[in-house]
């Protein structure tokens, strides 16, 4: 397509891919980041080379400033911005996948963590290509429900409103991979939350870590904080019955934990630093040898 | 006098200018300035209601005036006004 450079504006996942994708491609690269991501996140865009750009700002400030720059770089390919139909449109593969490690076969129920609202889109209109290229036997009904954080929950205060009219609001959350605070795609997202029977929650800061712990410690997987808003937002919806017991439910855990290590530090760690001594050990753990 | 800073989809509005200077004390005043130099504006910028349109954003000096006082905000000599079009991202 005659791009030169390849960049995008990032919460810190989009930043991660285009900066090794763009490396493995021996194009140079350039990254916008809200300056105050994450270390994991921002070490992780930093070590492919890109000119890493941390802009004093939030997500919605690089978000525009990128738009700007779209305009007077015309040979820069901003993967969200000048080419976020090619972008978006991959988001169709989170439901391609899932309808294939499920036998070829539609869950009834998913739930997506809401940023910009385009995944939570793209998911539901992935599910229903997969009946018109016959990959699926019928038109699924997949009811859709997207989570967001308290602390930036746009497109679900609209929802709860009745109307799809999205107000911006400035992000404060800790759940920053989904700090967007003016999601242009949320009157879609809030359309097909609606027209497939879902709905839109959001939940606090408190209820995101102990989401993350719960899944670490049931199943074994560490998500980041995007993870433990749509963990926290599942058992939410289950229980208030939104969330049936009978449906086969898909919750979309989006990103590793290693990426918001600081979300979790604090709620986490040694259970006890001893001495090398088999006497520290006792007196640190006295009940090690019971059996559980 | 202040500067709007055209989005590169409506420069042909303007013959190609990024930037135009427009007389006006409001963001209202000066994209109806904006208009009257450039016609077509409006119509792009503005619904049925004359509320700015959903997929586009205004900006004084890096603000979204959704968050101060919208069509309502005023501004200053020299200001700068960024129309930019609605683009989401993560």
């Amino acid at each position: 397509m005659g791009f030169k450079v390849a960049a995008c504006a990032s919460t810190g996942n989009l930043a991660n891919s285009v900066a090794a994708h763009a490396a493995r491609a021996g194009m140079r690269h350039v990254v916008f980041i809200p300056a105050d991501l994450e270390a994991g996140k921002v070490v992780a865009t930093a070590v492919y080379g890109p000119d890493l750009v941390a802009v004093e700002g939030s997500y919605d400030d690089v978000n525009r400033l990128c738009s700007e720059l779209a305009s007077e770089h015309p040979t820069w390919a901003f993967v969200n911005v000048n080419l976020r139909t090619y972008y978006a449109e991959g988001s169709k593969t989170l439901a391609f996948e899932t309808a294939e490690q499920l036998g070829w076969d539609a869950p009834d129920h998913v739930v997506v963590p809401v940023a910009s609202g385009s995944q939570l889109t793209k998911i539901a209109k992935g599910f229903a290509e997969l009946a018109r290229v016959g990959l699926l036997d019928e038109v699924p009904s997949v009811r859709v429900s997207g989570a967001q954080a308290e602390g930036c929950a746009p497109v679900a205060t609209a929802y709860a409103e009745g109307h799809d009219h999205v107000r911006p609001v400035k992000p404060a959350t800790i759940a920053k991979s989904l700090a967007i605070g003016n999601p242009a795609d949320g009157p879609y997202a809030i359309e097909a939350v609606r027209t497939s029977g879902g709905t839109l929650a959001s939940v606090s800061d408190a209820e995101i870590v102990d989401a993350m712990v719960l899944l670490a410690r049931t199943e074994g997987i560490f998500a980041e904080t995007a993870g433990g808003v749509t963990i926290a937002t599942l058992a939410k919806l289950v229980s208030q019955g939104v969330v049936r017991t009978d449906e086969r439910v898909v919750a979309y855990v989006t990103g590793h934990g290693l990426k918001t290590l600081e979300a979790v530090s604090g709620a986490v760690g040694p259970t006890a630093t001893i001495a090398p001594t088999l006497a520290a050990f006792d007196e640190a753990l006295p009940h090690a040898g019971e059996s559980a | 006098m202040a500067t709007i800073r055209i989005p590169t989809q409506l420069r042909s509005l303007t013959g190609g200018a990024a930037e135009v200077d427009v007389d006006g004390a409001t963001v209202g005043e000066l994209l109806k300035a904006l208009d009257a130099a450039h016609p077509g504006f409006s119509e792009r910028l503005f619904d049925d209601d004359g509320r700015i349109r959903r997929f586009v954003n205004v900006f004084v000096a890096e603000e979204d005036v959704r968050f101060l006082s919208g069509l309502d905000t005023m501004v200053g000599e020299r200001q700068t006004v960024s129309i930019v079009p609605a683009v989401a991202g993560g």
